[in-house]
Formats: C-alpha cells, sequence, structure tokens
C-alpha cells in the first residue's frame, strides 16, 4: 500500500525500524490504557517497553505527572479517570521517553473546551522543549493555533501545504466590511478597483470582497473614500478561516470515510 | 539482553494479582472438583472396585488420589488455554498498539505472557496440592524428605513445560481471533478433546483403540502421568488396574511436552508477525 521511504529523525525506517521506534511517541485516536493499571504502572510499563533505567523512569513519571496535572490520580486504577483525564495520561506516556518526534492522531476529538485549551498548552509546552509534533485534527481552530505547517489530507493525498497564514492568503478572499455617510457613493469608488472583485450592499453597510490581501488593501481604500468625501464609521476586515480553506480544498461533498484531515506540523524548537 | 519479556510478565502478574476474584475463582474451581467429583467418585469407584481382587505385591491407591493427579492437570489445561485472553483484549481494547509501537521485539510479548501462564500454574498447582493432601489424596506415601522436594521439582518441569505449551497456542489463538467470544467458543471446544481422551479421570487402558491413540498423542495424558509418576510412584495400582510407569516413559513424556511447546511457540511466533495494528 506504501511506497517511498520514510526518514524519521536520521533512521531509515526500512533499515533501522528499531531505532525509529525508539525516537517516535504516539498518542492514539482511541484509548488505548489499560483499565486494570494504575496511572503510575501505565508509564512505568511504557518506560520498561522502552528500556529505560529506573531511577530515570521514576523521575519522568513525576515530572510527566506534574505536567499533566495528575499527579493527586497517581495511584487511581484507569478506568476511574475521566475522558479528559485518559487523554492527558496518554499525553504523558506518549512523552515518557522524551521522543524526537510526537505523533498525535486527533488527541482532543470528543474533549470539553477547557481541556482542549489544557491540552494545546501541553501541546506547546512539549513543543517547546524540543519535540517535533504531528497531530491530525479535524478541528480547523486546532490546526490554526498549534501549527508552524499545516497539510491539508484528502483521499489519502496531501493536497495542500504551507503556514496557516500562508494558506488563508493563497485563498485571495479577504472580505471588509464598510459603514460610511454614503455607502452608494462609497460602492461607486470602489467598484473602478481591479483589485475589488464584488461588492453587496447591507443594511447599514456594503461588503467588499477583494482579491488581494485585504491587511495592505484596507488603507488604499480608506484613502480613496476618503478624498471622494465620504467620512467611514466601521471597518471589519475579515480573513477566511482555516474551516475556509479546508472547505475551498477538500470541497463542500461529505465524505463517508473521514479520509480528509489536516495534519499539522510543529517544529521543535532546537 | 533485552530484558522486554520481563515487562510483559510484571504487568501481567500484576493483573492477576489485582483480580482477586478471579484469582479466587481460579483455585476455587478445582477445588470444587476435588471435593465434590472426586470425593463422590471415589465413593463409587471404591465401592465398585472392593469385590475387585487387589493387584497383588503393588501398592493400591484410592481413586481420590488417582484423580488428585488429574485434577491438578486439569487446572493447568484451563488455566494455560485461558491464558492467551489478555492479548486479545490487549489487541482490541488496549495496550497491543502501545506494546507493538514500541520497540520491544514481538518475541518477548510470547515470552512474557508464557512464563506468567507457567507462574500462575505453580502456584494454582500448589494450592491444589495442599488441599488435596487434606481432603486425602495420598501423594507422596513413604517418601523421605528428599524424595519428595525431588518429586515436587518433577511435577513442577512438566506442569511448566505443559502450561508453556498450551500458553502459546492460546496466544497464538487470541491474536488471531477478532472477538472474545469466539476465542471462549474455540477454547472451550479445544477443551473437550485434550481432556476427555486423557488419562485425567479415568485409566485410558480400556478406551478402543482409535481413543487410545489421541490418549497417547495428548499432551495432557503426558502430564498427567508424569504427576502421578512423581506424587505416587512408577508402579502402583488403582481401581483394579496395575500401573506400571518407568524412567524413561517419564523422560519421553516431558521430552513429547518439550517438543509440543516448541512446535506451539513457532506457531505463536508467526501468527504474531502477521499482527498489524493500525
Amino acid at each position: 500500500m506504501q511506497k517511498g521511504r520514510v526518514i524519521i529523525a536520521d533512521h531509515d525506517l526500512r533499515t533501522e525500524p528499531e531505532k525509529v521506534r525508539e525516537s517516535i511517541g504516539i498518542v492514539f485516536q482511541e484509548l488505548t490504557l489499560d483499565r486494570d493499571m494504575t496511572v503510575r504502572e501505565t508509564l512505568e510499563y511504557h518506560g520498561r517497553l522502552y528500556s529505560m533505567p529506573k531511577a530515570q523512569r521514576q523521575a519522568r513519571v513525576d515530572e510527566l505527572l506534574s505536567l499533566v496535572e495528575l499527579e493527586a490520580k497517581r495511584d487511581v486504577l484507569t478506568r476511574y479517570l475521566s475522558g479528559g483525564m485518559k487523554r492527558r495520561l496518554e499525553i504523558a506516556r506518549g512523552l515518557m521517553t522524551r521522543p524526537k518526534v510526537l505523533f498525535m492522531d486527533e488527541p482532543t476529538i470528543g474533549l470539553d473546551p477547557q481541556t482542549r485549551i489544557r491540552i494545546w498548552d501541553y501541546v506547546r509546552d512539549i513543543n517547546r522543549q524540543g519535540t517535533t509534533i504531528f497531530l491530525t485534527t479535524h478541528y480547523m481552530d486546532e490546526a490554526d493555533q498549534l501549527s508552524d505547517y499545516i497539510s491539508i489530507i484528502d483521499h489519502g493525498q496531501i493536497i495542500a501545504t504551507g503556514k496557516p497564514w500562508e494558506l488563508k492568503n493563497a485563498l485571495g478572499q479577504d472580505i471588509i466590511y464598510l459603514e460610511t455617510s454614503d455607502n452608494q457613493g462609497a460602492s461607486d469608488i470602489l467598484k473602478k478597483l481591479d483589485t475589488v472583485r464584488g461588492i453587496r450592499d447591507k443594511s447599514k453597510g456594503i461588503i467588499v470582497m477583494v482579491n488581494v490581501d485585504g491587511t495592505y488593501l484596507l488603507p488604499e481604500i480608506m484613502d480613496k473614500l476618503r478624498n471622494g468625501g465620504i467620512k467611514i464609521m466601521a471597518v471589519n476586515l475579515k480573513k477566511p478561516s482555516m474551516d475556509d480553506v479546508f472547505v475551498h480544498y477538500t470541497g463542500r461533498e461529505l465524505r463517508d470515510t473521514g479520509t480528509e484531515k489536516a495534519v499539522v506540523v510543529k517544529r521543535g524548537g532546537r | 539482553m533485552h530484558k522486554g519479556f520481563l515487562t510483559i510478565y510484571w504487568r501481567d502478574m500484576l493483573r492477576f494479582v489485582r483480580f482477586r476474584t478471579l484469582l479466587f475463582t481460579s483455585l476455587v474451581q478445582p477445588a470444587l472438583w476435588l471435593a465434590f467429583f472426586g470425593v463422590a467418585m471415589s465413593n463409587n469407584f471404591d465401592r465398585l472396585t472392593a469385590t475387585m481382587p487387589a493387584v497383588p505385591g503393588v501398592r493400591a491407591v484410592g481413586y481420590l488420589t488417582f484423580i488428585g493427579a488429574g485434577v491438578i492437570a486439569m487446572t493447568t489445561l484451563f488455566t494455560s488455554l485461558f491464558g492467551g485472553t489478555v492479548l486479545l483484549f490487549d489487541k482490541n481494547w488496549g495496550l497491543m498498539r502501545e506494546t507493538l509501537s514500541s520497540p520491544l521485539p514481538r518475541i518477548h510479548i510470547i515470552i512474557g505472557i508464557g512464563l506468567s501462564a507457567m507462574t500462575k500454574s505453580f502456584i494454582q498447582a500448589a494450592v491444589i496440592l495442599v488441599l488435596g493432601l487434606l481432603l486425602g489424596v495420598q501423594f507422596f506415601e513413604g517418601y523421605t524428605a528428599p524424595q519428595v522436594l525431588i518429586s515436587l521439582l518433577g511435577i513442577m518441569l512438566f506442569i511448566g513445560a505443559f502450561s508453556l505449551g498450551f500458553l502459546f497456542l492460546s496466544a497464538a489463538i487470541a491474536i488471531t481471533m477478532e472477538s472474545p467470544e469466539g476465542m471462549q467458543a474455540v477454547i472451550t471446544l479445544l477443551t473437550m478433546p485434550f481432556f476427555f481422551t486423557s488419562n485425567a479421570l479415568y485409566p485410558s487402558t480400556s478406551f478402543p483403540p482409535f481413543l487410545r491413540a489421541l490418549s497417547t498423542i495428548n499432551p495432557l495424558t503426558h502430564l498427567v502421568s508424569g504427576i502421578r509418576y512423581f506424587a505416587i510412584g512408577s508402579d502402583f495400582s488403582s481401581i483394579g488396574i496395575h500401573y506400571t510407569y518407568t524412567q524413561g516413559e517419564a523422560v519421553t513424556s516431558f521430552l513429547a511436552l518439550l517438543a509440543f511447546a516448541a512446535i506451539m511457540f513457532l506457531i505463536a511466533r508467526w501468527r504474531f508477525t502477521k499482527v498489524t495494528v493500525t
């Protein structure tokens, strides 16, 4: 099913699969905890699997439990943890061996907003400490917030890659909302600009759709209107969201398999 | 050397000790076999065979003593055959992905889980042995202390080899099956022929030829014979039948168990290379 070469942390997956396994951490989409082990034992088991020395294991368990704020649950069976706590434990487990690369498969799915924000904080923390993170998600705000690079995958293919702002700007669909002393007059002036694709009337103002980066066009628009003797009462610039980017690339039809996803890459800050 | 199998062993024993109900029922079940089936059948057999002439010059043992070895063997069979179930649960809902994505060689999973099944079998056998002695099973009659020790060691060797073999079989099934219900069905189906074509509960000497052939290749028969050899002796009679079991035969039985374990290990290893996690 696969072709090509995979090199992770300077190790080729084909020739050094063991080295690759040692360099990576994985947080799976589904929970993969043993309900009958305690929080500490879960991390301990993981450390042992990777042949970590005992002293290092113990120090790391303490460190991680405090990072994901589960110190109080140390000796509690994982079956008694809430969904968010289980997730946090799994993230801690993924970090147990200080992997160079951490893969997280939809780590915030089905979690409440507080827990999501908390997990984003951990992701940033981990990243600052030097771990590169690959994170898949369906939440575009998450992709936007967390990533250095985003790739959009549809039907198993990467169809777009870039920094979040690059992807959004590439759409060239910034929208400027204006309320002026003379909306009709403003429309007439702006219609003449090449950079304006269209104008729509609203009850109190107008919406200007532009095909360049609105951040730079807006001052020009304001100058033009002022020179035309039109007073501007309110301005709003709306950039396309990552949702818009995602829909732009993957289309509007529903997927029955969920094959479209954003992969977020957060480079380790080393 | 990579000591990864100890991790697998540690975790499986952790669960065994943690679940007191499981631990308790796994010990009570064989005790009930001895206490009810053993005592009831023993009374019947002893009455039926009371009129039969004793085999001259040979020590006669009661039926309870006869099936004492059988119950130990049967418990080992059940524990080992069900011992792999944890792998199925891990595969479907648990740690298997984590374990398989780690650098741990897969063979360590098989070895670790095999050793833990062996440990469990030792614990159970010890408990049944003690309980059996209390109920009137006449093991180690007239043995000196060193002889008892050697016998115990011999029994442990037999149980160890046997439990490894069946655990590997169980692991191979578990890693291949999709549902616990399916696994339960397959294993229940498997236990029947092993159990009833063995000499655990009754002598196999009067079986029809076909069943006798099955009995000879049945690892359970070899385990039962081995335990009887060490616990009762090489020459005794029970329910009117004269048993002799030479040292050579005991060694053959042990080698047979080792061979069985080796074959099952290879099968399990093969099945494990086929596992993929998504």
